[in-house]
């Protein structure tokens, strides 16, 4: 099958960047600058990322909410219009189908969803759709999705839009005029651990507003550095961090997320269990040894016994160290617990540390 | 077309050896560490190792992901060079100043079957 490419595809190839696949999706990695400087630009200065991937569906209708909320883990009901909420898709077995932030608007919702899974989660909606009074609308091909992330985010979007940023505080949105494109979806939140915002608008304008930003002072962040600012800010990458196999949102520590108490949803039943039961967490380690850990590695106790898996990992630019994210045995989930890391069969040492291990300075 | 430097030998995975007399110096080409990204971590093995030619030869790691390092030319391990285990980036500035081993040379025949700069050219070219 051939991949995807985002409306972008040709500025991010004429701009010397690296493309690759992900989730299906051909994809920047990295500019020429490369990851650690992009990593740097955007925790000192704004990174302007090319998120187009994602998906993006339209509910509406007067079971909205209803249909949401059997399909999510989280409760729409406690939001307000303007504002968003990260949530989950479950399956029956609790594991996470995806992760998603959906955004409220006074007459319908707004659910973003991850690239690689969005045909499948689109379908899943549909299907669950019909026994709702509802009309779903996918229109992730017609939407791109640019992020600009770091401490000049909002000074950079401030100049080009008339829409007062400071009221838009985070995880709430508006929609306004930005650079001459009306009607933009302009959302404080972000998968950098930055202060930020996604901006959501019509495909065709996708090339004159990374221009724009760039113009502006933003520099562009290839998915390289988005996935070492996310792994230092403590966020799951689903697939990965969270998915099949018993990675669901309670076992994460994301049950702020699960409301157990809301109504009927999809995976209620084996998330409540799963409750009682927690078999394996999801913690941030720091590699104290030499070496990196990357996904798959196995974790083991310092008697050499497997303890569980890393989901995620890699060299962190800002703290400078070696760090993951990894599923293991809950007795071996507390902050400053030892455990090692095997590295091509070698243990190497590791402590498990609070999440997130980076957080800005308000 | 690339420019890589005349007096090296190249293998076929991006390795570059010089050769001094038996003892041989090997690294990594330019191609190969641009291909890699930031480098992040370096490990080799110790000297007195005895390596085979196509024998892996360590571990580099960028931010994104972990290569081997295979050995074009089979030795026995004299040096590492300690500079590039502190600081893998130093292969990003420069990837012919940051040789990795250096081998005393179990056959020096095996030089031949490496390719000079010209076809080294051609071949990244190809890449």
């Amino acid at each position: 099958m051939a991949l995807k490419r985002t409306p972008l595809y040709d500025t991010h190839v004429r701009m010397g960047a690296r493309m690759v696949e992900f989730g299906g999706w051909e994809m920047p990695v990295q500019y020429p600058s490369g990851i650690i400087e992009e990593h740097r630009a955007t925790r000192n200065h704004a990174g302007l990322f090319d998120i187009s991937h994602m998906g993006e569906f339209i509910v509406r209708g007067p079971d909205a909410l209803k249909l949401l909320n059997y399909a999510t883990t989280n409760d729409l009901g406690r939001i307000e219009p303007w504002q968003a909420q990260y949530n989950f898709f479950a399956a029956e077995s609790g594991d996470v189908k995806d992760d998603t932030i959906i955004f409220r608007f006074p007459d319908y919702y707004y659910v973003v969803v991850n690239g690689g899974p969005t045909e499948g989660d689109y379908q899943w909606l549909e299907e669950l759709a019909k026994k709702y009074n509802v009309k779903l609308e996918n229109v992730s091909d017609a939407t791109a999705k640019i992020d600009i992330q770091g401490p000049e985010a909002e000074e950079i979007l401030q100049k080009l839009t008339a829409v007062d940023l400071k009221p838009v505080t985070f995880y709430h949105f508006t929609t306004g005029e930005v650079a001459g494109v009306t009607n933009v979806i302009i959302s404080r939140t972000g998968y950098t651990g930055e202060d930020g915002f996604e901006l959501f608008f019509p495909a065709e304008h996708a090339e004159h507003l990374w221009q724009t930003f760039i113009d502006a002072g933003a520099k562009p962040v290839g998915l390289g550095a988005r996935d070492t600012l996310r792994m230092e800010a403590g966020l799951p990458l689903s697939g990965a961090d969270l998915g099949d196999n018993g990675r669901d949102p309670v076992s994460a520590g994301f049950g702020w997320a699960v409301k157990l108490n809301k109504e009927d949803f999809v995976g209620k039943a084996a998330l409540q269990q799963i409750k009682e039961h927690i078999a394996r967490k999801w913690v941030n380690f720091e590699v104290t040894g030499r070496g990196v850990a990357r996904p798959h590695y196995p974790v083991t106790n310092t008697s050499g016994e497997v303890i569980g898996e890393v989901a995620s990992g890699t060299y962190a630019p800002t703290l400078d160290k070696n760090i993951g994210m990894a599923w293991v045995k809950p007795e071996y989930a507390a902050p400053g617990t030892e455990i090692n890391i095997l590295i091509r069969e070698k243990p190497v040492a590791a402590v498990v540390r609070p999440r997130p291990m980076y957080k800005r300075q308000a | 077309m690339p420019n890589n430097p005349t007096d090296l030998k190249y293998s076929e995975s991006h390795e570059w050896v010089k050769v001094n007399g038996t003892e041989a110096t090997m690294g990594v080409t330019a191609y190969a560490v641009e291909h890699l990204g930031d480098m992040v971590y370096a490990e080799f093995p110790d000297a007195g190792t005895v390596l085979s030619a196509g024998d892996i030869a360590g571990t580099l790691e960028s931010v994104k992901a972990a290569a081997d390092l295979f050995t074009p030319v089979g030795g026995t391990v004299t040096a590492r060079n300690a500079a590039v285990i502190d600081d893998p980036a130093l292969l990003n500035k420069d990837a012919y100043g940051s040789w990795l081993l250096k081998l005393t040379l179990s056959d020096p025949s095996q030089l031949d079957k490496l390719m000079d700069a010209t076809t080294y050219d051609a071949y990244e070219a190809s890449q």
